[in-house]
């Protein structure tokens, strides 16, 4: 049975540059050879996305998020492979494209749905629709030129999605205009998710790409390196970002990413930075009674042992909660502890001890290790990330009237 | 038989972006709409009144009509004007919309046919203008006028596809468009335009029968001035040489469109 509404098969798309231009010329006409530099900015991409899926595609600036959504939407052709699209793609590549700010919103609407291919009778009745979505009220018949950008926002939202796509692409765009706006253009993508859209989605923030998409797709030069739940793929991709910052001297063993069994049953992935120096590690949960409840006082201890001299090493911990929202991060660094030279196989110990007002609920402990820090949060060699190194659990306390994420202990006065 | 059915699912887009074109000129404009008649009349008035009345340029063999050297200059001024809009425009079209190339889906022919559609509505502005003065000048149109069409239909279709061709080529090579600016003032002059072929030195006058537009504009001429149907060899040669330079354009359109989104 095939459900996929997107079937990528072997995808590749190489830029040729030739020589001289000439010989693009020539091998139109069948003459000459391929010019020497052909750049793969896309290499044997295969995936496929059912009718409703929400994929988020994840990668850093040139790793050819840009062209893999260019090649769907068919803006551009693929050099090898194919796309196979089952519907109609709508993309949000860039809002207000082609606006004309001396015609009113009404013209310029009239003229994006022509672009899209609408038919005149259908094209008038897109304009009511996207008139009410809008709602721009008067302004649909005033200039675009007199608009602010959310307007221009709210008007090119509503051109791009006045009729529900099969494959809806959203780029960054949809991150301008106002929180109200911004929501009602989330729950027209949740309705059309519902009436079996596929949506791919492009974001530098980890919060939209958690919220929105429920499987992420990593691309790291051209290639597809990873295609899980959004929140393994995220993980991965800040653990190798992390990776990235850190300085490594000649000579010092660099750290690697290791993929290890997921701590919730949800996850796919589970990724560890890692040097092979760090030989032990514990970390405990220290508190009173057989439970931790919300209000009660934490400590956690992490103890390590280096198989390699280290003249300064930190330790970080972090909290996230189910829906990846970081609640707390931070380190022995950046809190502005002393540390000092630490000798292979001699134990090294971190503790933390906070009261623990989280609000009852399961939450993910982030362990970091890392070694000599610098500016303000950076370090010159990491040893050890996990990002969900232990759930935990937060049971009700005494102190029960409030909700939230975290326990603010305000002192509540009445003045009558 | 795609790109026709294309073209025609697109059309309301065509439409709408010649009119978008048009009105932006003189959106805010008080006037608006009435400056599409009034600059093509204000251009035609200038020569009617200036070159005959004031400077009394007098067309050779045609001394006893007042206007004549007027209506022999608008007459191939506008054939010179609707071809080098034309191609001009062509040649940077697809790097104009380079934005929206790589960013929408359409089908890119609709492009040229833009650029052709609103030269061809400018053209018929400038023709309303001129009957409108040489009516009134006493100068009325003849029957030969059933010949325009015809000549115009030549005009735009080799400036299509000369320009179709130039403007694939200036995608990849930037140069292009530069020639082309040059190459079109140069043709201005090689053309007889503003004078009579008569006053070329016999030596290179034979030169301008290379020049397709010799041909498409003797024809304006022979239509509007001398009131006869333009030379039929020539303009049947031109008008093969404009369906060899579409077809060509369009293989090459083919050919090249996929590539032009990669270099825009």
């Amino acid at each position: 049975m095939n459900t996929s509404i997107l079937d990528v098969m072997g995808l590749e798309k190489c830029f040729h540059s030739y020589a001289r231009e000439r010989h693009r010329f020539m091998a139109w006409i069948g003459l000459g050879k391929q010019g020497p530099g052909a750049k793969k900015v896309l290499e044997n991409i295969s995936f496929r996305i059912a009718p409703g899926e929400a994929v988020g595609v994840i990668g850093e600036n040139g790793a050819g998020k840009s062209t893999l959504l260019k090649l769907i939407a068919g803006t551009m052709r693929p050099t090898r492979g194919t796309i196979r699209v089952d519907g109609t793609v709508s993309a949000i590549l860039e809002l207000g494209m082609g606006f004309n700010g001396e015609f009113t919103g009404r013209r310029n609407a009239y003229h994006a749905a022509a672009l899209l291919g609408f038919s005149r009778a259908d094209a008038g009745g897109a304009l009511e629709e996207i008139c009410r979505f809008s709602e721009l009220g008067g302004h649909f018949d005033q200039p675009v030129r007199t608009y602010s950008s959310g307007m221009r926002m709210r008007l090119a939202f509503s051109v791009a999605t006045a009729r529900r796509p099969d494959i809806l692409i959203v780029d960054e765009a949809l991150s301008v205009g106002d929180a109200y706006f911004q929501h009602k253009c989330m729950q027209r993508i949740r309705a059309f998710r519902e009436a079996g859209t596929a949506l791919l989605f492009v974001s530098h923030s980890q919060h939209a790409l958690r919220m929105l998409c429920s499987r992420g797709l990593l691309l790291e030069h051209g290639r597809l390196v990873m295609d899980a739940d959004a929140a393994s793929v995220i993980d991965y991709y800040r653990a190798a970002t992390v990776r990235k910052c850190e300085i490594n001297e000649p000579g010092d063993p660099g750290s690697r990413l290791e993929g290890l069994p997921p701590v919730t049953p949800e996850r796919q992935a589970r990724t560890v930075l890692s040097r092979g120096t760090v030989e032990e590690l514990s970390v405990d949960m220290l508190f009173d009674g057989d439970a931790l409840r919300s209000g009660d006082w934490l400590t956690i201890r992490i103890r390590a042992r280096f198989s390699g001299h280290y003249p300064e090493p930190h330790a970080g911990i972090g909290v996230r909660n189910a829906l990846g929202v970081v609640i707390y991060e931070a380190n022995t660094y950046t809190l502005g502890c002393a540390s000092g030279p630490v000798a292979a196989g001699r134990l090294f110990t971190a503790a933390f001890r906070f009261r623990c007002d989280l609000f009852p609920d399961t939450y993910e402990l982030m362990i970091g290790l890392a070694d000599t820090g610098y500016d303000k949060d950076a370090f010159e060699r990491s040893l050890f990330f996990d990002q969900a190194f232990r759930i935990f659990e937060v049971l009700p306390g005494v102190d029960t009237g409030w909700t939230g994420l975290y326990n603010l202990r305000p002192r509540a006065e009445v003045h009558l | 038989m795609g790109m026709i059915h294309d073209i025609w699912r697109y059309r309301h887009f065509i439409v709408s972006s010649v009119h978008s074109e048009l009105a932006t000129r003189f959106v805010r404009s008080r006037l608006g709409g009435l400056w599409m008649i009034v600059q093509p009349l204000a251009q035609v008035l200038m020569y009617a009144l200036i070159l005959s009345a004031v400077l009394s340029a007098k067309l050779p063999g045609m001394e006893d009509t007042r206007f004549a050297y007027a209506v022999y200059l608008l007459a191939g001024i506008a054939g010179w004007s609707l071809f080098s809009e034309v191609v001009g425009r062509s040649a940077r079209v697809f790097i104009e919309n380079a934005e929206l190339m790589k960013k929408m889906v359409f089908p890119r022919i609709c492009l040229p046919l833009i650029v052709a559609g609103t030269a061809l509505v400018n053209h018929a502005f400038l023709f309303a203008a001129a009957f409108l003065v040489f009516v009134a000048l006493g100068h009325p149109p003849q029957a030969d006028l059933a010949w325009l069409p015809m000549v115009v239909l030549v005009n735009l279709g080799l400036a299509m596809g000369l320009g179709l061709v130039l403007g694939v080529f200036n995608v990849f090579v930037r140069d292009v468009g530069q020639l082309v600016d040059l190459a079109l003032q140069y043709g201005f002059w090689f053309t007889p335009i503003v004078y009579m072929p008569q006053i070329l030195p016999e030596n290179i006058r034979f030169l301008l029968q290379f020049n397709p537009l010799y041909w498409v504009v003797t024809g304006y001429q022979n239509i509007l001035v001398f009131h006869a149907p333009p030379a039929p060899g020539g303009l049947a040669l031109v008008a093969a040489l404009a369906a060899l330079f579409l077809l060509a354009a369009l293989r090459l359109f083919r050919r090249a469109a996929p590539e032009m989104v990669d270099v825009l």
